[in-house]
This record gives structure tokens, C-alpha cells and sequence, in this order.
């Protein structure tokens, strides 16, 4: 049959592949670890997931929660206090957020007579029935629009969806840079909840940017869960888009790619050689074009260790990218205690459970 | 929701010794940062070396 004599309002939508924006929407991947104590603003949760905060009196940890999920689900970001606040302060929040680029949302058509509604879905738990807020932020022109939801039931897990609409104004830049931040927040002083909220796109101002109060850090120990993220172009929320664990990790280590030692493996992360007795080159080869040159992390320089001829691993005692690093490749220089000989090939790797890490997050 | 930046210290090529990377504690983890101002680190080492007090130190 010709492609033209197919009746698309016969179809179900949910065929369509390709609507979800939202990267690691099921929390499915975990390159930095399942949990962690005590984090700081701007630190990586689940993959693409990222914490921000200020002014909090205890700590903010979170971890993979897999034995209560929403049905299809098997995984979901947990958020947790250790401590309540003593006294909410007027900077003090707590946000989950996700960041995308600017080329890869193009097709809202942002800042024209054309702009396309977004419409966001999710599922949600939390120790505290209250009315939560979700919001879009322009990076390139400095607007944003919030929304409101209410959470009925304490520790229970609610599905919920939320249109918002195209914005004439403003067009985000066609380039791999941050264009735009979905804001959870989980709670806000009143620097954020001070003016009457606003639910359409406008200049930020941030007192107007948070329904209210939600009482979630000011509770006794509150937790908060978050799966099954869905934000997509059009007025209508449709199923979840499920993908396979290999596609979304695939599309996660554009931004962040992390090499991880176990209890019974080192693995080797580069292909190298030595420039003399105490210094190599290695090249890592990225698993795909990362968003730009990422930067390499890591803890423990005496975990990184450069194989010599003479099959003696050599802990690293410096490591630095070379200009010659890209999105492709990173390519690395390091400093050993000793072991080479100039022009020998190697081999790097990572001990002790520890890893090495390239991020090109935006 | 700045990055809390403790150091940052060029890296130099042994045998160029033009600068390649910067060295810094970004949030208490080590990286080595390219110098490519679409990577984010590097963009927030530049805005902390523009605060008074906070300088790139040249490599050794």
C-alpha cells in the first residue's frame, strides 16, 4: 500500500518512537553508582539526573530505589534528608533538574508564531502531600514558565501530566550548549514563593517561579521518588517510551562516560605507549561523539596504572588531557614511577573498584 | 548553582611546552579540564579566575 494512503489518525500514537526528550527517563542507567551521602549542589545522580540545591542544614542523599516502583518500571531515583531543616531560609531548595541541548529541540519551534506545546509526564512519590512545581527554563533568553501539581497521598506513588504551553518568544540556539532546564523542586524558601505564581512564559523572576512552600524540607526525614520522566512535543501525554538498557546508555554517554574497576576486574581503558622511563601517552577511544572535549575525572591517581614491558603495572603519579583530545578521542599523558622504555607499547587501567570518568556534561 | 572551584593549575606539553589542559578541584574531585570553552569546567575555572583573589596558576 502507498505510503500516502495510510490513515494516520488510525494509528496509535504510541507506535511512534522517538517522543521522549528526556534522557534516562526510567532511571534505568547508573554509571556514577546507585547512592550516594551528603550531596553537593550540581552533583550527578542517575545519569543525566542532577541535583541542586542551597541552604540545606542536613545532608541530601539519594539512591537507585528497585523494590517500589510503578508498575513497568523497575528502577526510580530516590531523594532523602537526613535531618529537616530547623528553619526554611528564603534561598534555601532543593531541585531535581535535567539539562538538554539547544539543537536537540529545534523542532518546538521556540521564539516563532509556530512554537509547539511540551507536555511532561511522570511518576511521583513523596512522604508529603503537597502541591509540588515543575518548571521549564530558558538558558538562552532567560524565560521560563512553571506549572503545579499535587501529590494526594503521602508515600504513594501518583502518575501525573502536565502541558505546557509553546512560547512565541525566544529562540533557542541551534548549538550542542544548554538551551533549557526542567526544574523539579522539591521545596523553595521564599525568595522563590514570595510573588503570585506565574504559568505562563515570561522573564525570570524568581519569586514567582514556585507555587509555595511544600513543606518537604521542613518535614521530619521526607523522601521523594521520581520515575518514568516523559517530556515531549505536543498538548497530549502519551504512554511512556520504553528503550532498551544498551540504547539509553548509548545516549547518556554523550555527556558522561565512566570506565568502573570491579572486585575481579581492572579493565583497561586505553591503548598507549611509552615516551621514556616514567612517562606515557594513551589514547582513549570515547564509546561515541560526546557532546564536546569531555574533562577526565578521577580520585585516586595510584588506582591508574601503566603496563611496562616488563608486564609490571605502574601507578599513575599525574595524569592531563593533550590539546590533541576531542570529542572523538581523550588522549592522555601521564607520569609513572618508573618501568618504561621509549617507544614501548602499553596499556592503562583502573584498580580497587575506583574508576576514571569523561564528562561533556552541560 | 556555581561550581565551588579550590584550584586550578595549568598543564603544559613536555615537549611544546605550550599549555594543553588545566589541573583543578571542582567540588573536591579531581579533573583534568580541556581547554575548550564549550566544556563546562573550563567555562566556570574562566568566571572563578575573574574573582578577585582566584588565579590559574602557570604550570610548573
Amino acid at each position: 500500500m502507498a505510503v500516502s494512503r495510510i490513515n494516520e489518525a488510525g494509528l496509535n500514537i504510541n507506535q511512534y518512537g522517538n517522543r521522549r526528550l528526556t534522557y534516562n527517563g526510567a532511571m534505568n542507567v547508573w554509571q556514577r553508582g546507585t547512592s550516594a551521602d551528603s550531596a553537593t549542589n550540581g552533583d550527578y545522580m542517575c545519569d543525566r539526573w542532577r541535583i541542586a540545591l542551597a541552604g540545606l542544614d542536613g545532608n541530601l542523599d539519594w539512591d537507585r530505589e528497585t523494590s517500589s516502583t510503578p508498575d513497568g518500571f523497575s528502577n526510580a531515583l530516590k531523594i532523602s534528608m537526613d535531618a529537616s531543616e530547623t528553619s526554611l531560609d528564603a534561598g534555601d531548595y532543593a531541585i531535581v533538574t535535567q539539562r538538554f541541548e539547544g539543537q536537540d529541540l529545534q523542532q518546538l519551534q521556540k521564539g516563532s508564531s509556530g512554537a509547539k506545546k511540551l507536555s511532561l509526564s511522570f511518576w511521583v512519590r513523596s512522604s508529603v502531600a503537597s502541591t509540588y512545581t515543575v518548571d521549564l527554563y530558558d538558558e538562552d533568553n532567560t524565560r521560563s514558565i512553571s506549572k503545579s501539581y499535587t501529590i494526594n497521598t503521602a508515600d504513594t506513588w501518583e502518575f501525573k501530566k502536565i502541558v505546557f504551553e509553546g512560547d512565541t518568544s525566544g529562540a533557542l540556539d541551534n548549538d550542542a550548549n544548554l538551551s533549557l532546564h526542567t526544574h523539579f523542586w522539591l521545596d523553595a524558601g521564599s525568595a522563590f514563593t514570595s510573588g503570585t505564581f506565574s504559568t505562563v512564559w515570561g522573564a525570570v523572576s524568581n519569586t514567582t517561579r514556585v507555587y509555595g512552600t511544600t513543606g518537604w524540607l521542613e518535614s521530619t526525614s521526607p523522601t521523594f521518588y521520581i520515575t518514568g520522566v516523559q517530556l515531549e512535543v505536543g498538548d497530549t501525554a502519551t504512554d511512556f517510551e520504553h528503550r532498551s538498557f544498551g540504547d539509553e546508555l548509548a545516549r547518556c554517554q554523550r555527556y558522561y562516560y565512566q570506565i568502573t574497576a570491579t572486585a575481579s576486574t581492572n579493565p583497561i581503558f586505553a591503548a598507549a605507549w611509552w615516551d621514556d622511563t616514567t612517562t606515557a601517552r594513551g589514547t582513549v577511544f570515547l564509546p561515541c561523539t560526546m557532546r564536546t572535549t569531555p574533562s577526565v575525572g578521577y580520585s585516586t591517581l595510584a588506582n591508574l596504572q601503566a603496563l611496562d614491558p616488563n608486564v609490571v603495572w605502574n601507578n599513575f603519579t599525574a595524569v592531563a588531557l593533550t590539546s590533541e583530545s576531542s570529542e572523538y578521542t581523550a588522549h592522555l599523558s601521564v607520569t609513572t614511577g618508573g618501568g618504561g622504555t621509549n617507544s614501548d607499547a602499553s596499556s592503562f587501567r583502573v584498580i580497587g573498584t575506583d574508576n576514571i570518568n569523561f564528562s561533556a556534561e552541560l | 548553582m556555581s561550581m565551588n572551584i579550590t584550584s586550578a593549575q595549568y598543564v603544559s606539553d613536555r615537549l611544546s611546552e605550550e599549555n594543553m589542559s588545566i589541573q583543578a578541584v571542582i567540588d573536591g574531585k579531581q579533573y583534568s579540564v580541556p581547554l575548550n570553552p564549550d566544556n563546562i569546567h573550563y567555562a566556570a575555572i574562566l568566571e572563578w579566575a575573574k574573582e578577585d583573589g582566584n588565579e590559574i596558576q602557570a604550570a610548573e
